[in-house]
């Protein structure tokens, strides 16, 4: 149903600009050099340099080693900036590590804290040690914004995904994030679906809103709006705000701006008139 | 017992698979069901040949070559089809040798049309032809084969990629020639055909800003060609009017089809004193 012609016109001129105000431009690669985090730090600034109607991406996520590039070049724009921490991808790391990376990434200026959960304990059924980790991190963040990835490739069923989520939830995480990107499976709508009951039966308990962020895997406009259609429906629409509700992407933002565009002028764009990155 | 009838839809040919409109229209024509191709199938088709530019392109023309004998081959297997489907048979024996005459082409085409350039200097100077790109084709009315095969091979030899927009009182020939392709170990993206009506699709083709050249052989319609020429003109591609005169597609062709769609990348290299 909603792969086909349901939302159109000026909704869908809505739902993009929404889509792209809601993008955690990401890039998480070996490769990175200071040189392209700053081109891409231009690009979260001004998404469409054609256009200044276009507005900018809630965030860059960048590995920490990259945080003092980044937030030199996002000072003053409102962009918020995000880094990847403990031991990102594996989360294989002693504790005081993990810690001390999440200090070096606050303090170098990221405001946004991306943790991998320990799959590893997890999975053994060492809850514990899971949630302590996750309220030690916090503790680091100080006040950074902690999301809590899951890696919900690696949980195996929905109820782990449920348990998994209510744990970060409960230990204090400010976001719970579908996936790290660099296994296999990623961002799903059915995972998201879960994390998103989840997210609402915890505020009908506690009172305390959690945001949600699907990470990889979702390359264009049309999935983007298939996953705001869920949060509305599932969620609710205090979820349809880049405060609560994120995509962790690279790729989707350039397929948002050609369908902007296309909007815009009428005509089919390419990828030509976009930077690759 | 008597069967159940298997009735057929023609079907689109998209990236090398054969599916409906995304719109799920349809119209008949030549006492058959034909999909009526939308703008979002042009989107597509658009798609598919962009992504199949680089493997094409950057494959050896000897290669080329080779698979588009194959598809001659192949051709030459459904002849009797063609027939059937009221193609005159000397057209669809035209439309073979024209397609083996094409095929031929695409190891010899740089030798003619590049150059080794003298120039003022110690550096040895070549022209050598490359292909442009992603080229929409309106496909002529007149001959849904023949015409067809004589505008289709000419652009995809040197290595573009296309999106056809087959004759839309005769599509059956152009979808059954996609079958071809499909059988042909051509890739998928390579040729795209999209059926129904040219008045809606091509001003879409015209003007995507992913499309690098238009061969308007077909429209027939002055006012369609010169907005669609407009719309082309938005991104700079290049253009191939429609013919002056009604063409007679069994005449020698020539290269001019080829050279059309081909861009000259010229190359400097010092060889010392």
């Amino acid at each position: 149903m909603l792969s086909t012609r349901s939302i159109k016109t000026t909704a869908k001129a809505w739902a993009i600009d929404l889509a792209i105000r809601m993008v955690d431009l990401t890039t998480l690669e070996g490769a990175d050099t200071p040189g392209k985090v700053r081109a891409l730090s231009a690009k979260a600034r001004r998404p469409d340099p054609a256009d200044p109607s276009c507005p900018a991406v809630a965030a860059l996520c960048v590995y920490p080693s990259m945080v003092p590039v980044a937030s030199e070049a996002l000072r003053g724009s409102g962009v918020h900036l995000a880094s990847v921490a403990t031991a990102f991808p594996s989360g294989q790391a002693p504790i005081e590590v993990k810690l001390a990376d999440t200090k070096a990434a606050v303090a170098a200026g990221a405001d946004e804290i991306d943790m991998v959960i320990n799959r590893g304990a997890f999975l053994s059924g060492r809850y514990q040690e899971v949630y302590d980790e996750i309220v030690a991190v916090k503790d680091a963040c100080g006040g950074a914004h902690l999301k809590v990835i899951l890696e919900t490739g690696e949980l195996a069923t929905y109820d782990n995904v449920r348990r998994a989520s209510w744990l970060a939830m409960l230990a204090g995480g400010d976001f719970i994030k579908t996936s790290t990107g660099k296994v296999p499976v990623a961002a799903t709508l059915p995972v998201t679906l879960v994390m998103l009951e989840a997210v609402r039966d915890f505020r009908g308990a506690s009172g305390r809103q959690v945001g949600v962020k699907p990470a990889g895997g979702i390359r264009t406009t049309k999935d983007a709006i298939k996953y705001l259609v869920v949060v509305n429906e599932t969620a609710g629409a205090d979820w349809l705000d880049p405060d609560w509700f994120r995509f962790g992407a690279s790729t989707l933002l350039n397929d948002l701006l050609m369908q902007r565009t296309k909007l815009k002028t009428g005509h089919y764009s390419g990828p030509d008139y976009f930077t690759v990155d | 017992m008597s069967r159940l009838a298997v009735r057929k839809t023609y079907k689109l040919f998209i990236g090398g698979k054969f599916p409906r409109s995304e719109s799920g229209r349809s119209y008949l024509v030549q006492d058959a069901n034909v999909a009526l191709a939308s703008r979002k199938d042009v989107r597509d088709a658009v798609v598919a040949a962009r992504a199949a530019v680089k493997g094409w392109s950057g494959a050896t023309a000897y290669n080329r070559g080779q698979i588009l004998y194959r598809a001659a081959e192949m051709l030459e297997g459904r002849r009797d089809q063609f027939v059937a489907l009221g193609e005159p048979e000397a057209e669809v024996d035209a439309a073979i040798d024209r397609w083996v005459w094409y095929a031929g082409w695409s190891d010899k085409i740089a030798q003619v049309y590049g150059n080794a350039n003298p120039v003022a200097g110690p550096y040895f100077n070549l022209s050598s032809p490359e292909p442009t790109g992603v080229v929409g084709v309106v496909a002529p009315p007149e001959s849904a084969l023949l015409g067809l095969v004589s505008v289709v091979a000419p652009a995809i030899v040197t290595g573009n990629t296309v999106i056809v927009l087959a004759a839309e009182e005769r599509p059956l020939a152009a979808v059954t020639l996609a079958e071809v392709l499909a059988t042909s170990d051509l890739p998928g993206g390579v040729v795209n055909l999209l059926t129904g009506k040219v008045a809606e699709t091509a001003p879409w083709l015209a003007a995507h800003m992913d499309v690098n050249a238009l061969d308007l052989a077909g429209v027939r319609d002055a006012a369609l060609a010169t907005s669609l020429e407009e719309a082309a003109a938005e991104n700079l591609k290049r253009v191939l009017r429609p013919p002056a005169a009604p063409v007679d597609w069994s005449a020698d062709p020539g290269i001019g089809r080829m050279t059309a769609f081909l861009e000259t990348k010229t190359v400097w290299h010092p060889k010392g004193t």
